[in-house]
């Protein structure tokens, strides 16, 4: 089983920890994963501002970096959808059969990262130990695009210490849409803004997601409004242990505290 | 002159404005959330909810599919039944046709009902320059005109104003068109109904001419049918000795018995009702009873270019429910006037550029209105997927016959996508990345990225990226 990790390139370049903890967590799971240093973008960007060519450009650029791979585990339901959700579309649509036929080879074998745990290691105790207050955003792509039901809820539910708490209005996107919040800074902003106040409303030290992209958004307006709730990937939470103890710099939950 | 969406700036300028008016996005938020909780609840009610999708769905597609002939069915019946059929290829000749009508029965006030393809058109203003006025019945279509306003949602226009902004309205304009509002008009519901009572019963009785729309036009009998929550339709469709009533190609179900499918899911999604309280339905003409003339107008101006796009020709599937915009995280900032047009949320911003093309500048911005989050796509009753419909029609803009472009981004784009192509590059790209993050400014981006940042703080860039952090330590094993 020959296992790859796409880390994507917003994680590669800004998010690098989240690669990290994907690396450890998947390594105490008994997964031995590679990192193909040819990997770079999975060409969202392109795809959702219009540009179909450029997105089969970076499909085929995919496919070559990852075909020799039984699995490929992206940390990120927006970056992870889009072999399914758009490759052979894009591939389609310059009229490149041969890259529909390998992107439908392909696809089924990426998998995000939460989905990759609970379907194919069967794992939900992921031996994590967090005794934070958390909250959690379930992000667009995450609802919608590649689906990915209840499973993150299921992971961080069974993390020892944790403290979790629902977010108000949790459905409503955050306002990021990748190049939307650069199109539409007005409309962007506002949506975020409310998302950073349901934040707020339920007092986590942190907020979990499984897109950097969306936690960068939502977590640029909570530093900018000088509010101290850290972004951090869901991963990041699973990755840490009851020998690491209580992470640095935040609060630890009151339950947890009484101990 | 009515008030017109002509000339109406793209969507991100006018968004501007309507995101900081307070008073607008509290209106707007309170008034969706309600309808969307109303919604949720009665959807929740029916265990068939897929399965009646499906099948409004299918319905429509069929109707698609075979549109050429199940007009020539529906010109056929309503000719039979003593209706007159005409056609109008665009706005200008839908509203020549309905002006010609009009002057013919020599009226000077005619009154309207469930037009929002006479808004489409622009007919206030085409019969307003022959001197004829048009007086809108709907309430709330007729606080839009009271208020010189323009419509901000297809089912609830005046959703953008409270209560006291309606009273106010009421107060100061509607002396100036009939029967003037009751001396000490409150914010009052009760008493707001009562005075536009009122005020429309004297429009009621006194109208000879009826413009309307129609939500449905059966092809098997001709019949048409209005769906409303008021009964001025009712009013308006039945007191009248002419009727001309202007439908969309698009409105057509096949037979009688498809009403079933829709009128089970339009109140239920449209307003969260079990079943709408006035479903109004007409044939032609019958002597001694109703109006003694009628008029059916079936109205082009844009559908057919939309049905030659194959991705995009299901938005005309749309039944005008309004439940994407009710659920829109985008809408629910700006409200409907922003979208430039009779039709907001996401149906308008498909549904315009689908109707005149995606190449001028207002039209071009409005696929671009979405974060793509996909809401609307859960609450469509006949399954339109705006998602793709918006994927698609940006693709037009950016790389097709468009005159509007976008050379900058395009370059940008093609730069990035150059690098990310080439690993060498990559590397070096996320390298330099890295050596320049203590230099990228915290609070204000430079050129096109500033206005994310008007309101956001940059995220660090980390000295070491997660590739460079492989190639030290092997993955972390060294």
């Amino acid at each position: 089983m020959r296992t790859a990790l796409f880390v994507t390139c917003l994680n590669d370049a800004l998010f690098p920890r989240s690669g990290q903890a994907a690396v450890s967590l998947l390594r105490r799971l008994g997964v031995e994963v590679d990192f193909p240093s040819g990997q770079s973008c999975c060409g969202q960007m392109h795809w959702n501002t219009g540009y179909r060519a450029e997105t089969a450009r970076l499909a085929r650029h995919f496919v070559d970096v990852f075909e020799g791979y039984d699995a490929v585990v992206v940390p990120s339901a927006s970056c992870g959808g889009m072999p399914a959700e758009a490759y052979a579309l894009a591939a389609e649509s310059v009229g490149d059969a041969g890259l529909v036929r390998d992107v439908r080879a392909l696809a089924p074998r990426v998998h995000e990262l939460t989905t990759y745990l609970t379907d194919v290691l069967r794992v939900e105790d992921v031996g994590a130990y967090f005794p934070h207050r958390v909250t959690y955003h379930p992000t667009c792509h995450s609802l919608r695009a590649a689906p990915v039901g209840d499973r993150p809820y299921r992971l961080l539910r069974a993390v020892r210490g944790i403290d979790f708490v629902e977010l108000p209005a949790q459905e409503e996107c955050c306002g990021f849409g990748g190049t939307f919040s650069v199109k539409n800074p007005a409309v962007s902003g506002a949506m975020n803004g409310d998302k950073a106040r349901h934040v707020l409303e339920t007092g986590a030290a942190v907020l979990a997601a499984v897109d950097n992209s969306c936690l960068m958004n939502i977590g640029g307006r909570l530093a900018r409004d000088g509010h101290g709730v850290r972004p951090m990937h869901l991963v990041e939470i699973l990755a840490r242990t009851p020998e690491d103890g209580p992470l640095p710099g935040l609060p630890v939950a009151a339950t947890e505290a009484n101990r | 002159m009515s008030r017109t969406f002509v000339g109406w700036p793209a969507f991100p300028e006018a968004a501007v404005a309507a995101t900081s008016d307070e008073q607008l996005r509290a209106n707007v938020t309170r008034a969706t959330g309600t309808i969307r909780a109303k919604r949720a609840r009665l959807v929740a009610e029916r265990p068939d909810w897929e399965d009646l999708r499906d099948s409004a769905a299918a319905l429509k597609n069929d109707v698609l599919a075979h549109l050429d002939s199940y007009l020539l069915q529906v010109e056929q019946k309503v000719t039979a039944a003593g209706g007159a059929v005409h056609w109008a290829r665009d706005a200008a000749e839908a509203n020549r046709i309905v002006t010609d009508l009009v002057r013919a029965t020599g009226e000077r006030e005619i009154v309207k009902v469930k037009s929002m393809l006479t808004e489409e058109i622009g007919l206030d203003n085409a019969l307003e320059e022959v001197g004829i006025s048009a007086r809108e019945t709907d309430l709330a279509a007729a606080i839009v005109q009271l208020g010189d306003d323009l419509p901000s949602h297809v089912v609830v226009p005046a959703l953008h104003r409270n209560r006291a902004e309606i009273r106010d309205i009421f107060v100061r304009e509607m002396g100036r068109h009939g029967r003037p509002a009751p001396e000490g008009l409150t914010d009052d519901p009760p008493q707001l109904a009562e005075a536009a009572r009122l005020h429309m019963r004297e429009k009621f009785l006194k109208a000879k001419v009826a413009v309307s729309g129609a939500n449905f036009l059966v092809a098997e009998t001709g019949t048409a049918v209005v769906v409303e929550s008021e009964g001025n339709g009712r009013m308006c469709l039945t007191l009248a000795d002419t009727l001309i009533s202007l439908v969309g190609i698009e409105k057509i179900v096949p037979r009688w018995q498809d009403l079933e499918v829709f009128l089970q899911l339009l109140a239920r999604n449209a307003t969260g009702e079990r079943m709408a309280p006035y479903t109004t339905t007409w044939t032609g003409v019958i002597p001694g009873d109703g109006p003694q003339t009628f008029h059916l107008v079936l109205v082009d101006n844009g559908r057919t270019r939309a049905l030659a796009d194959e991705v995009g020709r299901q938005a005309l599937r749309c039944i005008r429910c309004g439940a994407c915009m009710n659920i829109c995280p985008v809408y629910e900032r700006t409200g409907g006037q922003a979208y430039g047009s009779v039709y907001p949320g996401p149906i308008g911003a498909i549904l315009n550029p689908l109707l005149k093309g995606p190449d001028d500048p207002q039209t071009a911005s409005l696929p671009y209105a979405s974060s793509l989050c996909g809401a609307c796509n859960d609450v469509c009753p006949v399954r339109i997927r705006f998602t793709d419909v918006l994927l698609e029609l940006r693709h037009q803009v950016a790389e097709g016959d468009a005159k509007v472009k976008h050379p900058a981004e395009k370059a940008a784009l093609r730069a990035v996508g150059a690098v990310m192509d080439h690993p060498a590059a990559w590397n070096a790209a996320v390298r330099a990345a890295g050596k320049a993050g203590p230099l990228v400014p915290k609070n204000r981006l430079p050129g096109p990225l500033g206005g994310w940042t008007d309101s956001r703080r940059t995220p660090d860039i980390p000295k070491e990226s997660f590739r460079a952090w492989w190639k030290r330590t092997e993955g972390g094993s060294r």
